[in-house]
């Protein structure tokens, strides 16, 4: 999933704090945002993801630390910053009853530079039958997509989304990521962050975790879950009573967990699955059952933190 | 700066149309209550005499104006932190708008409602109350005018402090309408006792009824000059201090 990387990054920000009066929200933040890229903030809810978000689109100062955007600094610059970045905010609203088109076409005429069609934009976002809905009226899905609308319609060279898709299905999830992947196509960077780990690994092509404010660790989530989660599990179901002496002599094999018929075989190394089946067939061991247990983000979240994200 | 200012004012009319009660509550129910209670009492009233026309000349149109005013700056401090608690403060704040923008528009929307509003009540009031309009009404407008920004404004301190959209109402509520009590419109200042007396010259409604009746009866702008000097330095403390302690969010 690598991209062309551009020299300068889109985004910089280096040793960024935040507080809030004695609540430390973001502490000694840094990392780097390349040109083109999708790049996912993750962590559980308070971790500190919105508020770095927030200092990086000018919406709020950091009290240490420098951040460029596009070369232009958020805070100082932040008129000629908004001009050229797409914001969907968390849990924002707009009046209630607001028509979808009124929307679009205000949000149209607050910009400098000749926005896009609004109309083609509802069209690709699939709002056109609903442009003369009030906003109130919308299901979350619409809402949100109603948003990456408006963050899209001043054709934007950085698109932040803040938790775009909390709260919506898993069908209209789906969706709207694959209208983020179409944001990235038309050659546009995205920033996004969000508490869900299958969203990160799906859609990102690197992520910071973020945790208690701070940065654990920067990649791309492959890396990432083979830096800290090189363990594989292969768990099977046999019945022949010599299968665990054989599976504890494969030489990668760490551990065997067995309760009844149902074995669990931890190793490291991606060469653990062939060799576990190398055995199998040699030994002739008849099994019912066979699946390879992949670590994802999920599990490096719980290994560097020592919780799960959903705690 | 003031790029979408027009296009956010329509906007706000609109949607504020089309709230169940939005503009009947704000600009019909006043002037209906005006038309029935006009219809009952007008004709019995008698043909207005020095004694009795007084109230009805000057003080009831000017309270008239001042409650319309008054339920105006309620509404934009209502507005205010239902947008502030929403989100809609903070969405409209990530795109080039500037703050005062989007705070102009909304002053905007409420001037034009007040003003929509008094504009339906003179029409009624010439057609059912025997009173002879002969007030400067251009002169009064401006009155108005200088006397709803005073105010406003006030409001806008207010909807700067309130914490939730729930008390933003009955806080401003309970600030403002004693004010006009207060404010010399039942009872004149002179005969009030000496501590109201005071009392009442700290409020700012109190140089508002001045303003407002003076130039009804006729006043000459001179006179009223204090008064439109104690409205300007409300309007710029209070708007001083609401741009410190303002919460977007």
């Amino acid at each position: 999933m690598s991209t062309s990387r551009a020299a300068v990054p889109v985004i910089q920000v280096s040793g960024i704090r935040k507080t809030y009066g004695s609540t430390v929200a973001v502490d000694e933040v840094s990392f780097e945002v390349d040109d083109g890229e999708i790049f996912g903030l993750i962590g559980p809810n308070g971790a500190g993801k919105t508020t770095t978000m927030e200092c990086i689109e000018g919406l709020r100062k950091p009290d240490r630390g420098t951040i460029s955007v596009l070369g232009l600094d958020p805070f100082r610059q932040v008129y000629k910053l908004q001009e050229r970045i797409g914001v969907q905010l968390q849990q924002a609203q707009l009046q209630k009853r607001i028509k979808v088109w009124e929307a679009v076409d205000l949000w149209a005429s607050l910009y400098k530079k000749k926005s896009i069609d609004g109309e083609r934009l509802l069209e690709q976002l699939g709002l056109v039958d609903k442009r003369n809905a009030w906003f109130m009226n919308l299901s979350g899905g619409q809402k949100q997509r109603l948003f990456i609308a408006l963050a899209l319609i001043n054709d934007p060279e950085v698109v932040f989304l803040d938790e775009l898709t909390t709260g919506l299905d898993p069908q209209a999830r789906r969706a709207i990521w694959e209208l983020v992947r179409g944001i990235r196509e038309r050659g546009k960077t995205v920033f996004l962050t969000t508490h869900l780990m299958e969203e990160a690994e799906r859609l990102c092509d690197r992520v910071a975790i973020i945790e208690r404010g701070r940065i654990i660790d920067i990649d791309t989530p492959q890396r990432l879950v083979d830096r800290h989660c090189p363990e594989r599990v292969v768990a099977l179901i046999t019945d022949d009573p010599a299968a665990e002496a054989s599976f504890r002599a494969i030489p990668r094999v760490e551990s065997v967990d067995r309760s009844d018929s149902q074995f669990s075989i931890r190793g490291r190394g991606e060469d653990l699955v062939t060799e576990v089946i190398h055995c199998l067939s040699e030994n002739r061991i008849r099994v019912t059952d066979f699946r390879m247990i992949v670590p994802n983000l999920e599990d490096v979240f719980l290994k560097l933190t020592g919780h799960s994200i959903r705690d | 700066m003031l790029r979408g200012l027009w296009k956010l004012t329509w906007i706000e009319i609109k949607v504020f149309m089309r709230e169940p009660l939005g503009a009947f509550g704000t600009i019909g129910f006043p002037v209906l209550v005006f038309l029935v209670v006009g219809r009952a009492v007008g004709r019995s009233l008698p043909a207005p005499s020095l004694a009795t026309s007084g109230f009805l000349r000057v003080n009831l149109p000017v309270l008239a104006s001042l409650l319309i005013a008054v339920s105006s700056v309620l509404s934009l401090v209502t507005i205010i932190s239902i947008y502030r608690e929403g989100g809609i403060l903070k969405r409209l704040r990530a795109t080039p708008l500037r703050p005062q923008t989007i705070l102009t528009a909304q002053v905007i929307v409420k001037l034009i409602l007040t003003a929509s509003t008094l504009f339906l009540m003179v029409l009624a009031g010439k057609r059912y109350y025997p009173v002879n309009v002969q007030a400067p009404l251009f002169g009064f407008t401006i009155a108005l005018l200088i006397s709803t920004v005073s105010i406003l404004s006030i409001g806008f301190l207010i909807a700067s402090i309130v914490p939730t959209a729930r008390f933003a109402q009955p806080i401003g509520a309970a600030i403002l309408y004693p004010m006009i009590a207060f404010s010399g419109i039942f009872m004149p200042l002179s005969a009030m006792p000496p501590i109201l007396h005071a009392v009442a010259q700290g409020l700012p409604m109190t140089y508002a009824v001045s303003l407002l009746e003076g130039i009804w009866r006729g006043d000459a702008w001179s006179a009223h000059m204090g008064d439109v000097a104690a409205l300007a330095f409300v309007f710029f403390a209070c708007t001083t201090l609401s741009a410190k302690v303002f919460r977007w969010e």
